[in-house]
């Protein structure tokens, strides 16, 4: 008893368990299978969004590229699924048939080489979490090692996205261009449009998210998370303390980059399609808002913010387009100076302190103090960021 | 490759090609400059800076219009000249306002500020929408800088591609002047090495802040107004460019004016150059992708100082 | 100078610095300096503000690059090592501010610094088991603070900070500790338990401490450096370092 009691304290399973109520219960029986399809999209994000979390909220890396590996991972499962539905039968017509439609528009006459693997199943599942894993590992092991940070690692990461989504758009032969890769079909010959498959892939992407809730609530909770919340205060601290600190933010981006890309390949499962506009700038920085909407410090907080800022911008761009724009603008302006601690920080500091004791979750390491902003005596305000702080210290 | 082209041909083409660099330059020039002030001396990221360029821009199109509508013909050859100065001030005066509602509180967050200043391009981006339309829209050049000239049969350079030049250098050498000899331009250098000794001998830091970050915003309403020159303006226009022009302060060491120059020199003729051979798209992968490698490797970009810790 | 090096250069030496220079834009903060410190010796370096002390302690735990010259301890080259590989081969650093996890408890900040789990899965698999509270509890009753284990860090005095951090590096159990100023900013009272704690902790190890207070100084140094424009100018017991004429020139004589 005392053991589950522990486990209930640790993982939040409170908290947890409501979500799952949620997601798993009355979601599905208040809706019908259009609205949960789109509630499975919004929860892709979500993905994204938990690794934010733990690479911001407590790594505090910031990374505007995230795009990019939610569509490494939404590719590889579309050039699977693209694969399969290519096969010489249904494209017969082509002037080379069983390639992709859009290879033999592009006048391709042969299958591209890093095309082949990907007629396997195997290969696509393990692909989703390497390609990704092996990217990020890339990207960031030169600029950890030279100690590259802050607002310096968040420009690099938005140019590498901007790179991906030229290079996917430019060379549509192999990748479908702009237009991305669309027109999926069926996953070992099982159907993925029909009701039923949509049901059980929503299900799948809530099981999945779960498993990232856990493995992020695991690795928080353990030593790695102290570390990860000491480096963002005493980064020098912790190196003498004997820490290869490079490693532990290429581990902690790795696995957001991984989360993301699993996200990433529920999206095309879910939605039968992938193309570049989920990797750009532009959705990057949007799934940032995700995250912060919820609390950049909180996992399930993370979820919340996805759902609703997903859920709010549909039915804005429903009925009044335009307004859109300005009320997401809004939002990152908004939850920055007010609420740097997203709505996960609204619970803690405005409802939970009114709940009964034993609803009360642990705090949470640190919060960022928010903006005041009615005030008006200049020195409150006055700045101490020396931008040539951060520049010295890529300067070693 | 090149056995197509005689050797004319081909010195005329990287003339041309060069040219077209140029003028590229000069944008980027004139958007990284403000930027630079921003970044470089305030370690500010602001997101909206092409939107702050696009407002310069529109006010030229402005401009253009009621000299076009109200005022003799024979004025509107000045029309630019007059919109140069508005640009300034409108996109100053925005930008001196957005420090105080919203940079100032964030001093000790610049991650949080590159995302509040987002959402405030978002902002600024449907503003354009909602007034101007969605369409693009073009100034008439004055006569004057119409045409081009021929230096050779094949070599032909346009004018107002030169005017653009003319104007980036003349900002050049003024920001340049501005931040070695005016006050300002002390005081700003002086609150960057020590902000608490800077306030301590009586610098208002607070003011420094502001003016500097205007003076930022300022010229990049120049580089808008300078932009209706050569090319047409829409809501997202600024947003087009504000990946290079990060890119171009940070390559250049983001605390160097002249770094800032020589790396938008560096890659905006790469880019054109390349061009020529390549797509479009992949000049640019290559030339964004060779940047993002260098600056991995040497993080501090092509200018810094090496400072006692 | 040069007789007394030759005289020392016998004995066993945990670390010796040796022609180590460094320049900054052409500005030599150290220059062309040679140190040795023995088995179990309070080494305290003294000097005027900016002789480069600071900067010696940053050379030697790898967080600075030297120009030139070597770095050697228990035989192995530290110059060409990253920090941690630094701290792993023996050598504890305490900043000049204390340098504390604010956020977290005295015992995290105990916790994080205890030898152990300190790769990627190791701080993932790493347990609190009966060894680690036995060491915390220890070190933090060595340290003054073992009633506020539970305490956020950022609640404690500036002089229980300093302890704090001390305490972090003792857990590490270094055989060199280095101390910026461990007392600047301690009352009088807090003065003499840290130097009675220092008198404690450098039973089985080797400390090189930088400080002003030249009482505390005589309290604790077995031997004196003197720096001055990164050079070493005068070495010693604490009398001879006084009365040495170039040390009485360089703090009076401007």
């Amino acid at each position: 008893m005392n053991f589950i009691a522990h486990l209930f304290a640790r993982y939040q399973l409170s908290h947890m368990l409501i979500l799952a109520l949620l997601l798993i219960v009355v979601l599905p029986l208040s809706m019908d299978i259009f609205r949960l399809n789109l509630i499975g999209k919004y929860l892709t994000y979500a993905f994204v969004a938990i690794g934010l979390v733990l690479c911001w909220g407590y790594g505090g890396i910031l990374s505007l590229g995230q795009g990019v590996f939610f569509g490494l991972g939404g590719y590889c499962m579309a050039m699977f699924l693209k694969l399969e539905a290519s096969s010489p039968e249904n494209t017969a017509i082509q002037t080379t048939p069983g390639i992709p439609d859009f290879m033999d528009w592009n006048q391709l006459t042969e299958l591209p080489w890093f095309w082949e693997p990907f007629h396997s199943f195997g290969f696509t599942l393990l692909a989703i979490i390497l390609v990704p894993a092996f990217f990020a590992f890339v990207v960031t092991v030169a600029m950890f090692k030279r100690r590259v940070g802050g607002v310096y690692f968040a420009i690099i990461t938005q140019a590498v996205a901007a790179i991906l989504t030229i290079l996917i758009i430019g060379q549509q032969g192999y990748t479908g261009g702009v237009n991305g890769i669309t027109d999926l079909r069926t996953l070992h010959g099982w159907d993925i449009r029909t009701d039923e498959a949509k049901y059980i892939l929503y299900f799948v992407c809530v099981a999945l998210l779960f498993v990232c809730l856990f493995i992020g609530k695991y690795v928080i909770n353990s030593k790695l998370g102290r570390l990860l919340v000491a480096m963002r205060e005493r980064e020098d601290r912790v190196r003498f303390s004997g820490y290869d600190v490079s490693a532990f933010k290429i581990f902690i981006f790795c696995l957001a980059s991984v989360f993301s890309a699993i996200g990433g390949a529920m999206f095309t499962l879910q939605i039968g399609f992938m193309s570049p506009t989920f990797v750009g700038i532009v959705p990057s920085i949007e799934m940032v808002i995700f995250c912060a909407v919820g609390g950049r410090l909180s996992l399930l907080g993370a979820v919340y913010g996805a759902l609703l800022v997903n859920a709010a911008k549909t039915s804005f761009s429903e009925s009044f387009p335009e307004l859109w724009l300005f009320a997401m603008g809004a939002l990152f302006i908004g939850v920055v100076m007010a609420f740097p601690n997203g709505l996960a920080g609204v619970w803690t500091t405005y409802i939970e302190p009114r709940l009964p004791a034993r609803l009360r979750s642990p705090v949470p390491p640190s919060t960022i103090p928010a903006v005041a902003v009615t005030t008006t005596a200049e020195t409150s305000s006055t700045p101490s960021a020396n931008p040539t702080v951060e520049h010295r210290h890529a300067g070693n | 490759m090149f056995a197509d082209y005689t050797m004319t041909e081909l010195t005329s083409i990287f003339a041309m090609q060069g040219f077209a660099g140029l003028t590229l330059f000069s944008v980027f020039v004139l958007m990284a400059l403000g930027l630079a002030i921003i970044f470089g001396q305030m370690g500010v990221i602001n997101m909206a800076h092409g939107e702050f360029m696009i407002l310069g821009a529109y006010t030229t199109y402005l401009t253009s219009n009621v000299f076009s509508s109200y005022l003799p013909e024979s004025l509107y050859s000045l029309y630019f000249f007059v919109a140069l100065i508005l640009a300034f001030l409108a996109a100053g005066a925005l930008g001196a306002f957005i420090e105080w509602a919203m940079i100032r509180h964030l001093y000790k967050r610049p991650l949080d500020t590159l995302l509040a200043t987002w959402g405030l391009s978002l902002i600024m981006q449907q503003l354009y929408r909602t007034i101007f339309g969605p369409r693009e829209v073009g100034v008439t050049l004055p006569d004057w800088l119409m045409g081009s000239i021929a230096l050779t049969d094949m070599v032909e350079i346009p004018i107002n591609g030169l005017f653009v030049m003319a104007i980036t250098l003349v900002v050049a050498v003024g920001v340049g002047l501005t931040m070695q000899k005016s006050r300002l331009g002390k005081q700003t250098r002086a609150v960057v090495q020590n902000r608490p000794m800077a306030s301590a001998v009586g610098i208002n830091t607070a003011r420094v802040d502001r003016l500097t970050f205007a003076l930022g915003c300022g010229i990049a309403g120049i580089a808008g107004a300078a932009f209706t020159m050569i090319g047409s303006t829409g809501p997202t226009s600024g947003q087009l460019y504000i990946v290079d022009t990060f890119l171009v302060v940070v390559f250049g060491g983001a605390s160097s004016l002249v770094g800032t120059i020589a790396s938008a020199f560096t890659i905006s003729q790469a880019q054109s150059t390349m061009e020529f051979f390549l797509s479009g798209s992949m000049a640019k992968v290559l030339t964004l992708l060779v940047v993002v490698g260098i600056l991995m490797l040497r993080p501090q970009g092509l200018f810094s100082l090496k400072i006692r810790k | 100078m040069l007789e007394t090096n030759k005289h020392i250069e016998q004995k066993d030496f945990v670390l010796s610095v040796e022609g180590l220079t460094v320049s900054f834009d052409g500005f030599k903060a150290v220059s062309d300096l040679s140190l040795y410190v023995e088995e179990q010796e309070i080494r305290v370096i003294i000097g005027p503000n900016g002789a480069g002390k600071t900067t010696v302690l940053d050379l030697i735990c790898g967080r600075t690059k030297a120009t030139e010259g070597s770095i050697k301890f228990k035989g192995k080259e530290l110059t060409r090592m990253n920090e941690h590989q630094i701290v792993h081969a023996g050598i504890g650093r305490k900043f000049q501010t204390p340098s504390i996890y604010e956020d977290l408890t005295v015992f995290e900040n105990l916790e994080l610094s205890y030898p152990r789990g300190r790769n990627v899965w190791g701080a993932l698999t790493f347990r609190r088991d009966q060894q680690v509270i036995d060491k915390v509890i220890e070190i933090a009753e060595m340290i003054f603070l073992a009633d506020k284990l539970d305490m956020s860090a950022d609640l404690l005095s500036h002089g229980q900070k300093q302890w704090l951090e001390i305490g972090m590096l003792l857990i590490q159990d270094p055989e060199l500790l280095m101390l910026d100023e461990p007392v600047a900013g301690m009352s009088v009272s807090e003065r003499q338990q840290t130097a009675a704690l220092l008198q404690k902790i450098t039973k089985d190890r080797s400390v090189l401490v930088i400080e002003h207070d030249m009482q505390f100084v005589a309290d604790i140094a077995d031997r004196v450096t003197v720096l001055h424009q990164g050079k070493v100018l005068s070495e010693g017991s604490m009398e001879r370092v006084q009365n040495d004429p170039k040390v009485i020139e360089v703090y009076l004589g401007h």
